[in-house]
């Protein structure tokens, strides 16, 4: 393959960057409530002295922080940067640029109407919304708008894609346009439950024009999408270790074939296992929770396959490099550079998620852990550094490419990344204890009157590894404000760090790149998994939760 | 396009480790099933349905408390509701098995029986039920591990097991 030509517009590229723009003021006002979390469970707690007039509640910051980090922050940041993979891979501009713009200005909006309430503490019911705790339905109108604007920016894709594959018979997708694909298409299956539960419950009977819910019914909805959330996350950053890390490191992808291979292992079974979040549910028979818990394990398998490609291509980078030995190449990877050590160090600690992901994911054993402290400590490794981390990472060389500005401050950058690397350290490891010792999530521990004398030193390690995330996150930001309103100009247009494959992708067996076989496979698995329960629980549906408010305080 | 040789390429090492991983997802699944079934720690399976807004409806939960249903085994029924749970206290003695029946009257809540087994989510409209047994005497918490509502850091209860 020769090497890819394609240049973006100047209007392409601001369209992607109005994506990271959100995407990063989301974060910064999303992440400015976890260290202030961390730091209340360690006894300091600025929520009456300095956030109140603003911030009503803990709740009121904690709804923020879930849902500008966990829902905000990660699909402004994919939709715009699958943008750029669908353009770039294809080598051809979007099919209906004004579609995608619909999209992604529909998103705005949905942003901006649910913000209000959020802002005003009449949205305090946090990013997973359970009913009856009910929230202004402003909420979720804003947040649906958000998941459909997210859905017609992919169809945007696939109308581009279908355009392609016309004009391109019998080429393999290009592989970062593959995986774009893939992750939107798990993406928009994922999403149906959410949608169930928003259209034709929550908005209408937060409206008042039903009576009641079954609460229980509704939380299966929540985690047919709960679930598949994390991947819809985690797809794209594996993207950037498959397809980007390679090349930055200075190799090549060794396994082209098996990058795609696992993506479709992750599109069948990241959906039909939500029951893995209910094992402690009353509503949910036994058998069910366990063949969920089954399927989830599966996904052991495509992520063995990930972890091996991907530490066999840095491999291959730090040999080019001049590594010798069996680890000396990992010391000559280019550890200075603040986008391929942001995605290394993610990875590091997205292992250690993994390993913590396996044991929420035992059936039994997440009796243990369920809904205590170490279930954030868990996905703090997980979304918000393996993901977070890795498409911090991503910014720091994409955004020179669109603003064609050098990065601003690499030093500040390496120096954030490793303080982000320190502290998630330092917070993670000791929410995982605390929680092991029975500290609930969602708690402002400060006022709980049962916390026992040993969990204080744990408390303290949350708020100092808070701190130090304070201090990374704005280093980030002001990095990234930094390079946008820099006068230097970079002399040449960046080249994004696409790698090419050991072997030529044409040779990778072409029912790696059929649709229809795998979508088959998609709703067979789920209706399997699913299909019973949810004709069940539908069926036997008792609506008699009305709608439970003034619990906000403020 | 020209005719290339199609194959799934897959390395040496790739393939023992593909073999590697095969094998440690059969063991997985082993330990999960022998865990699940054999060890006598159940997860919650449904048991009843009440209506959340008429609980004194439900029989059981019209007046929550301990029942003795047997020496020395008990069922416990308690209703969560924001932001406390009804009986605050409960007083078994050392040895006992107590079947714990958890609903709510209004939102979501959390049950968790610090340092045993028992972490239920409390749904309304739904009943909970886990059993343990409390060999040791001692205070047992427990604690509601939903967010409900603005001072749901302050609910939770207490197991007194007395020698
Ligand atoms: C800047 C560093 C961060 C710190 C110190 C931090 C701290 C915390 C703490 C202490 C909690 C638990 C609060 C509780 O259970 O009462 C929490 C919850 C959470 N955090 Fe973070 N966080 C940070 C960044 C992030 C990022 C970047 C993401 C996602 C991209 C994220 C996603 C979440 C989510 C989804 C929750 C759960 C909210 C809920 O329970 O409703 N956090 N965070
Ligand atoms: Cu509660």
């Amino acid at each position: 393959m020769t090497a890819n030509t394609y240049q973006l517009t100047a209007k392409e590229k601001r369209f992607i960057g109005w994506h990271f723009i959100f995407a990063i003021a989301a974060l910064s006002i999303g992440s400015l409530f976890g260290p202030f979390q961390a730091m209340e469970h360690a006894g300091w707690n600025f929520y009456d002295k300095f956030l109140n007039p603003i911030f009503h509640s803990y709740y009121e910051g904690l709804t923020l922080h879930g849902v500008l980090n966990a829902l905000i922050w990660t699909t402004f940041f994919i939709t715009g940067f699958l943008t750029f993979t669908i353009i770039y891979g294809l080598k051809r501009p979007l099919r209906y640029p004004k579609l995608n713009a619909l999209g992604f200005w529909m998103m705005v909006v949905g942003l901006l109407i649910a913000a209000v309430p959020i802002l005003l503490n009449q949205a305090s019911v946090l990013y997973t919304f359970y009913p009856p705790m009910k929230a202004h339905p402003a909420f979720y109108i804003g947040v649906t708008l958000v998941v459909v604007g997210s859905w017609i920016e992919g169809y945007g894709f696939y109308l581009t894609y279908y355009q392609w594959r016309k004009e391109n018979p019998g080429v393999r997708t290009p592989l970062i346009s593959f995986m774009s694909l893939i992750t939107m298409v798990m993406w928009q299956v994922a999403t149906l439950g959410a949608a169930a539960e928003l259209l034709v419950d929550l908005i209408p009977w937060s409206l008042g024009l039903r009576a009641g819910l079954d609460p229980q019914l509704d939380r299966t909805y929540f985690w047919w999408t709960g679930h598949p959330l994390v991947y819809f996350w985690l797809l794209p950053a594996y993207m950037s270790w498959y397809a980007f890390l390679p090349r930055q490191a200075g190799g090549k992808l060794f396994s082209d074939s098996l990058a795609r291979f696992s993506f479709w292992l992750f599109l069948l079974l990241s959906v039909p296992v939500g029951f893995h979040h209910q094992y402690v549910d009353p509503g949910v028979p036994e058998g069910w929770k366990m063949v969920h818990s089954l399927l989830t394990y599966s996904v052991f398998f495509p992520s063995m396959l990930t972890a091996f490609t991907v530490v066999a291509s840095l491999e291959n980078a730090g040999r080019n490099r001049g590594g010798k030995g069996l680890l000396g190449w990992i010391t000559k990877l280019p550890w200075n550079d603040p986008s391929v050590l942001a995605q290394l160090l993610a990875g590091i600690l997205f292992f250690f998620g993994g390993i913590g992901g396996l044991i929420n994911a035992s059936y039994n054993i997440n009796l243990v852990v369920h809904n205590t402290a170490w279930v954030p400590g868990h996905f703090h490794l997980t979304v918000a550094t393996g993901v977070t981390l890795t498409f911090m990472g991503i910014l720091y060389w994409l955004v020179p490419y669109l603003t064609k500005k050098p990065l601003w401050c690499k030093k500040c950058a390496v120096i954030q990344v490793w303080l982000w690397f320190i502290g998630m350290t330092i917070f993670s490891n000791a929410m995982h204890v605390v929680g092991l010792l029975g500290a609930p999530r969602r708690t402002p521990l400060g006022a709980a009157p049962y916390i026992p004398e040993e969990w204080a030193g744990h408390l303290l390690r949350v708020g100092i590894g808070g701190f130090i995330l304070l201090i990374s996150v704005y280093l980030f930001v002001a990095v990234m404000i930094g390079s946008l309103v820099t006068k230097k100009k970079l002399s040449e247009e960046p080249e994004p760090p696409v790698a090419e494959s050991l072997l030529d992708p044409q040779t990778t067996p072409r029912w790696l790149d059929r649709w229809v076989p795998w979508l088959v496979g998609v709703v067979i698995l789920l209706v399997i998994a699913y299909g019973p329960q949810l004709v069940y629980q539908i069926s036997t549906a008792q609506f008699t939760s009305p709608p439970i408010t003034n619990i906000f305080g403020g | 396009m020209a005719n290339k040789h199609e194959s799934m390429h897959i390395d040496p090492y790739e393939k023992t480790w593909i073999i590697v991983s095969i094998l440690m997802l059969a063991v997985f699944f082993g330990a999960i099933t022998v865990a699940g079934l054999s060890f006598g720690v159940r997860v919650p399976d449904p048991v009843a349905r009440v209506n959340p807004t008429d609980l004194q409806a439900s029989g059981t939960f019209a007046e929550p408390g301990l029942k003795e249903v047997a020496p020395k085994r008990y069922e416990a029924y308690i209703v969560a509701q924001t932001w406390s749970f009804n009986p605050r206290e409960i007083t078994v003695p050392a040895g006992s098995i107590v079947k714990f029946y958890v609903t709510s009257r209004d939102v979501q809540h959390g049950f968790k029986l610090q340092n045993t087994n028992v972490n239920m989510q409390i749904v309304p409209g739904q009943v909970s039920s886990l059993a343990v047994k409390f060999d040791e005497p001692g205070e047992y918490d427990f604690i509601c591990t939903e967010y409900c509502g603005i001072a749901h850091a302050t609910m939770y209860g207490k197991v007194i097991v007395v020698p």
